[in-house]
This record gives C-alpha cells, sequence and structure tokens, in this order.
C-alpha cells in the first residue's frame, strides 16, 4: 500500500490541489451570494421572496451529480447559442462547469444557514443598537452579520466539509481531482488499496479543516467565555432551519 | 412538441424507461432507510454507552463515514466488500462458484452505511435532549427500563430527531444517484442512456433534476405532517 | 459440530443474505457487455440491448446450443466483474493486449483492430505527432487502449478520460475536445451520424500492437480453457456457416476480420 502510495503520490498530490480548488472557491463565492440573497429571503415581499425560495428548494432537492451533469453536458446542447453570446469558452472546460454548478449548490445551501443566523439575532441587541440611533448600514455591521455570522458557523464549516466531499462527483466529468486520478489509477491497477489510500487523504483533508475551524470559532466566541463549543460534522441541512 | 414525444411512454419515448429508474432509485432509498435507521440507533445506544472500547470504535465509525465523499464509499463497498465476499465464501467452501455483489446490494449497503452514520450522531443528540426528571418519575413509578424506553425515551427521541431524520432521508434519496456511476439503472443512468440515443442531454437531466425535485418535495410535505404528529400533545411556545 | 463449522455456516447464511449467490447450471452463459458503444452494443429505444456484439453472441450461444444471458457492465470495471464471476465472457469489442492478457484469457479475434484520430473539422488538424498535438485537448473513453496509448504518447497534451464513448463522441461535436483517439469501425460509424458531421479522420491509421493488440476479441476467465475453446469452435462455425457475414453486413460496410 506505501508503494502504491508512491508511485502515485505526484498524481494524488495533484489531484489535491484541484479538490481543495473545486470546494474553496465555490464555497467562498457562494458566501459572496448567499448573504444579500438571505437577507432578501426574509423580506415579506412575496415577488422578492419567491424566486429565492425556489432556487433553494430546486438546489437543495435534487442531486449534485444531477445538477453537474446539467450545467455539463446540458449546456453542450446549447452551444450555438453560447458561441452566439460569447460564453461557451467558459463552459468548453470541465471545471468551469463543475465551478458553476458546485457555487450554485452552495449558495443555495448557505443561503438557508445564513437565513437562520439573521432569524437567530437576539432581538435585544438589535433593539438596544436601534436605541442608540444605529442606521441600518451600521446596525447590520455591528450587530446583525457579526452575530448571524457567529451563530451559522458552525453550520457553514459543515458545509465546506460537504462541499469537499460532494464534489467528488467532479471526476465523473473528466475532472481530476483526488477521486478522479484515484479512479484513473484503479482502472489501470485493478488495486482496491488505491481507494483506502484517497479515503485516508479526504479524512486527513477534513481533519485538518474541522480542527482548524473549531480554532476560528473558538476566537470568535472567546468574549463569550462559553465553556463548551464544538464544531460537529453534521448533516447537511440538520443545522439548517427550514 | 418534440421534447414531449422524446418524454412519451411507449415504443418512440424514454417515459417509460425514465420511471423504470425512478422505481430503482425509490426502491434503492426505501431498502437502505429501514437498515440505515436501525444500525444507526444501534450506534446511537453504543455512543451513549459506558463501555470504552466500544465508544470509541462507534465514533471512529460515524467520524470516518461522515468525513469521507460518499462517493468513495460507494467504490469501496462495491470493489472492496465484493472481494472479501468472494475470500469469505471461498474459506467457507471452495467449491462454491462465483458470487457477486450485484450493483443494487452494494448500493444499499454503502448508502445504509452512510445513513446510519449521521443519523447515529442526530439521535444520540436527540437522546442527550430528553428531560431526565421524566426518566427519574418513570423509575419512581416503578417502570422497568425497557418500560421506561418504550414509553418516555422513544416516543420523544423520535419527535426530537424527526426534522434531522427528515434531512437524511432527503440526503438518502439525493445520494441514491451516485450509484448509477457504478452500473444500476437508476433514474440517473437511464437518463444517461437516453441522452446516448438522442443527444438531447439538457431536456432529460432537466427533466430527472424535476423527478427529483418532485420526489423530495413530496416527502418534505409528508414530513411536515408527520413532524407535526409526532409534536401532538406538546406545548407550543406560545401556550393557549 | 466445532464451533467453527457453526460459525462458517452462520456465516454462510448472512453472507447468502446478502449477496445475490450465483451458481449457475452448465447449460446457461453470462455474456458481459457496456452497452454504450454503438453500433457494436447499445440499448435502442426500448432499453434493450442491441448491436453487433450483442448479435454475435447471440448466434454463438444459439452454435453452442446454450442459453445466454446478458449483463450490463461499465466498462472501468468491466475486467474485475468478469474475475469476479458477474458474467463468464466480456462481449464487448475488446481489444486483445499483452497487458489485459495478464488478466484475462482471449478467444480468437473476432474482429480486426485499429485506432485513429478524430478532429473536429474547425480545428484544422493534419498533423498527429506528439510535437504537433502539444497543447490541444484530446478525448478517449477511460480504460481503453487509446486512452493508455494517449497517457503514453501524448504527455504534452491535455488527457480526458469519459466514462463512455457516447460522452467522448459528445464533447467533440461540441468543441470541448480538439480531437479524440478512437476504434477505426465505431470512428467511421460515428463520422456518418449527423453528430459525426463536425469531425473528420485525421493522420494515419495506429495499428501498433503495444496499444491496439492483436485484434478484437472475447475475455474469458484465465482457468476456464473449456469456454474458450468453444467459443472459438462456435466462431469459427458461424464465420464458417455465413452467419457471421450476415451480422457483418447488418451493420457495416466492411468486413470486420479483414477491415476491406
Amino acid at each position: 500500500m506505501i508503494s502504491l502510495a508512491l508511485e502515485y503520490s505526484d498524481k494524488l498530490l495533484m489531484g489535491m490541489w484541484v479538490t481543495l480548488q473545486l470546494t474553496l472557491i465555490p464555497v467562498l463565492l457562494a458566501a459572496c451570494f448567499a448573504l444579500p440573497l438571505a437577507v432578501l429571503r426574509r423580506k415579506p415581499n412575496l415577488w422578492v421572496q419567491a424566486p429565492i425560495r425556489l432556487f433553494v428548494s430546486f438546489f437543495r432537492g435534487t442531486p449534485l451529480l444531477a445538477q453537474l451533469f446539467l450545467v455539463y453536458y446540458g449546456s453542450g446542447q446549447f452551444r450555438e447559442e453560447l458561441s452566439a453570446l460569447g460564453l461557451w469558452w467558459f463552459f468548453r472546460e470541465p471545471i468551469y462547469c463543475a465551478l458553476l454548478a458546485f457555487t450554485l449548490n452552495s449558495t443555495a445551501y448557505q443561503i438557508e444557514i445564513m437565513r437562520g443566523g439573521l432569524q437567530s439575532v437576539n432581538v435585544g441587541e438589535i433593539e438596544a443598537g436601534l436605541a442608540c440611533g444605529m442606521t441600518p448600514l451600521t446596525l447590520h455591521r455591528r450587530i446583525i452579520l457579526p452575530n448571524a455570522y457567529r451563530i451559522a458557523f458552525p453550520a457553514l464549516g459543515n458545509e465546506v466539509i460537504l462541499m469537499l466531499k460532494g464534489g467528488a462527483v467532479a471526476s465523473v466529468i473528466t475532472i481530476l481531482d483526488i477521486m478522479g486520478h484515484t479512479r484513473r489509477a484503479f482502472s489501470q491497477t485493478f488495486d482496491i488499496n488505491i481507494y483506502f489510500i484517497a479515503a485516508i487523504l479526504y479524512l486527513l483533508i477534513t481533519t485538518l479543516f474541522v480542527l482548524f475551524w473549531r480554532t476560528l470559532e473558538g476566537r470568535l466566541n472567546h468574549h463569550l467565555n462559553r465553556p463548551e463549543q464544538r464544531t460537529v460534522i453534521a448533516a447537511r441541512g440538520v443545522t439548517a432551519v427550514n | 412538441m418534440e421534447t414531449l414525444q422524446l418524454l412519451q411512454l411507449g415504443e418512440h419515448g424514454w417515459g417509460d424507461q425514465l420511471l423504470s429508474g425512478l422505481w430503482v432509485t425509490l426502491r434503492l432509498a426505501l431498502t437502505s432507510l429501514p437498515i440505515g435507521l436501525a444500525l444507526g440507533f444501534l450506534v446511537a445506544t453504543v455512543l451513549m454507552s459506558r463501555n470504552r472500547a466500544l465508544k470509541s470504535l462507534a465514533i471512529a465509525y460515524t467520524t470516518t463515514l461522515r468525513g469521507l465523499p460518499e462517493l468513495l464509499t460507494l467504490f469501496i463497498i462495491y470493489h472492496g466488500a465484493g472481494l472479501l465476499l468472494r475470500q469469505v465464501l471461498n474459506w467457507i467452501n471452495p467449491d462454491i462458484g462465483y458470487v457477486e455483489l450485484s450493483p443494487f446490494v452494494a448500493g444499499v449497503v454503502a448508502l445504509s452505511l452512510v445513513f446510519a452514520a449521521y443519523s447515529a450522531e442526530v439521535i444520540r443528540g436527540a437522546w442527550q435532549a430528553l428531560d431526565k426528571g421524566q426518566i427519574e418519575a418513570a423509575q419512581a413509578y416503578g417502570f422497568s427500563p425497557w418500560l421506561v424506553f418504550r414509553r418516555i425515551e422513544l416516543p420523544q427521541i423520535w419527535r426530537i430527531a424527526l426534522p434531522g431524520l427528515g434531512n437524511l432521508w432527503i440526503n438518502l434519496i439525493k445520494d441514491t444517484a451516485l450509484v448509477s456511476v457504478i452500473a444500476l439503472n437508476d433514474l440517473m443512468r437511464m437518463a444517461g442512456i437516453a441522452v446516448g440515443a438522442t443527444k438531447q442531454p439538457f431536456t432529460f437531466y432537466l427533466t430527472v433534476c424535476l423527478m427529483y425535485w418532485l420526489v423530495c418535495l413530496s416527502f418534505e410535505v409528508l414530513l411536515g405532517r408527520a413532524e407535526k404528529r409526532a409534536s401532538r400533545g406538546l406545548k407550543t411556545l406560545g401556550g393557549h | 459440530m466445532t464451533m467453527l463449522s457453526h460459525l462458517k455456516k452462520l456465516t454462510a447464511i448472512a453472507v447468502t443474505l446478502l449477496a445475490s449467490s450465483t451458481i449457475w447450471a452448465q447449460s446457461t452463459i453470462r455474456l458481459g457487455t457496456e452497452g454504450a458503444y454503438p453500433p457494436f452494443n447499445y440499448y435502442d429505444s426500448n432499453g434493450q440491448l442491441a448491436g453487433f456484439d450483442i448479435d454475435i453472441g447471440n448466434a454463438l450461444c444459439e452454435q453452442m446450443g446454450v442459453n445466454c444471458v446478458w449483463v450490463a457492465q461499465d466498462w472501468d470495471g468491466i475486467i474485475p466483474a468478469l474475475m469476479a464471476g458477474r458474467y463468464d465472457v466480456i462481449l464487448a469489442s475488446m481489444f486483445i493486449t499483452d497487458r489485459r492478457m495478464e488478466q484475462v484469457s482471449f478467444t480468437d479475434p473476432y474482429q480486426a483492430s485499429a485506432m485513429t484520430f478524430v478532429g473536429h473539422k474547425s480545428a484544422n488538424i493534419t498533423d498527429v505527432s506528439p510535437a504537433a498535438l502539444a497543447g490541444k485537448t484530446i478525448g478517449a473513453q477511460g480504460s481503453t487502449t487509446q486512452g493508455d496509448f494517449l497517457e503514453a504518447q501524448y504527455p504534452d497534451s491535455t488527457i480526458r478520460l469519459y466514462p463512455t464513448q457516447d460522452a467522448v463522441n459528445l464533447d467533440l461535436a461540441n468543441g470541448r475536445l480538439d480531437l479524440q483517439a478512437g476504434d477505426i469501425i465505431p470512428m467511421v460509424e460515428w463520422l456518418q451520424t449527423q453528430e459525426g458531421s463536425c469531425c473528420e479522420r485525421v493522420g494515419e491509421l495506429i495499428t501498433d500492437p503495444e496499444y491496439v493488440g492483436y485484434g478484437v476479441g472475447m475475455a474469458v476467465r484465465k482457468n476456464d480453457d473449456a469456454l474458450r475453446e468453444r467459443l472459438n469452435a462456435a466462431l469459427a462455425a458461424i464465420i464458417e456457416n455465413g452467419v457471421y457475414d450476415e451480422i457483418n453486413n447488418r451493420y457495416f460496410d466492411v468486413n470486420l476480420l479483414t477491415l476491406e
């Protein structure tokens, strides 16, 4: 098993880099989109709320693999139209298709996470801010957002891990992430151990990330001085409020 | 119009193939659910127990299964468990011939194992959230441990864990799509076959997305009702 | 009764419950194929397996006087599944190569083999040397001889390996690939379809036996010599009595045994 790992170490390292890209880029992009959408999602106006709800429901109610195929193979059906619009260069590359599908997916999940966070901000604190004469912008910057992010923090960490794991489906559209290199190596060697090596790699990354996120969370909650703060890798959506 | 023709039932359309794929998808999910749930309960019990060795084993199990991509778990089960099974069988009886782990069974095993790992955490969380006073009260009434479990603990674990388990069930339905990669003719793969023949990837992948969405939405509605039912008799925050 | 035998019995019961135990009668042969490689093996619009390989397989079974069951299996796992006993024969237009012969045995060839590059017309590629294709994106189906060929000979090109040939064709037609390497017959067939009209053959036929092997054969497990001999005899018989040609002409203009 060790000699196998050494033989494929270069490829697995390259795969690891692709896996990290496929995780971090969509999660960070989605974080940018999710916050304003989550704020809009809480507006009582149905015309504002409904499209966002529909978007969230669709991307949370369908398999990531199907979403990926829809973007990747589906876009091929409209190549001429996309070329005319000058967009085909983007859809031509499997990695961009994967980044797009993953970003949309993660945005949907993060909207729900942030909605839960925003909802849980203590009303008293908001009232206190208002009483101090804060403008809505200052109120958001100083009170609502820091609190919402603090509340949503563990769930956001879960989302990163879920993206990391879910991203393995990218291997199905020829992308050589950890999973892609592993499958290619298996088809050459038929050696089951290559899958165990991949498993160790994934576990290593998730463990390191969980430790990192916990440290960060500890810092974030330092002023609260709670005895126990734990990030748990919970199931997707478990922490989100429906 | 053309699209409708592609999706119709019978000779010329792919409608019946997609429906047969949907049936495989549902069977896969519905078979994995009870197995995964039972196993999840078992693991949760171990997580709550005082036996250190067993407990660390259970923690290792849930951590590993939740840290691995479901696709990888599936490959390991499909390729690895098949190998193991043959070795075990050859040990029992060298002349037994060939045995295979069918993609369906591999799918059920992998999906149940993943479901069990997540649900064990949800169930444990619910278990810990129980009101200890009620259990003590029941013991004071002379309830046997089994009766305490059945009458006091189980119904409340169920109520508290239901939303979490519901989410896991939706995830399970979605994860079945991964099994298409190991050659099970589920909804996802049927769409792939249809795309190969018709060259209409967008049409078919959008259709299967909508089918999955419909299934998930239906179950969300059912789950909402089940949650309401499980919480009957519970005072709501506002109180009456 | 010892503990061990009890344990064995219990395990046997558990395992039988888990696995679909397949101890089949001598008169039934399981044929494994891919089902995504038109016109050799594919699903028709009724969801039934069809194609040249399927017809040949059925003719062979008729010749041998046995029942045959078709089993579809993804290309990636087609050899492991044979070794695992999911089926007894691979009949899926597989090239006979030295590397595959390390794992399985092959029958006599039932098609000749060669590979070709197919390029997108808009890419205007004429030279297929590794130097000329540096930086180009080349596709092929994974776990195939053409995939191995590309990975070994074209280290400076971007190689994309797909799960099915259909997917390679789709992406070449879409322009996601500059060119692909594939088996000559399906490539020629595909170029005649509407989807394939985007593209053209480029370069000479690739016949290097290291990659192309020694023709297209049926694969059986290594210890299955009896079955291999029966298949060889049946193959010789259907070539002799004209059934092979009749099937050949149903699908192709060229003779697959001679490529003429």
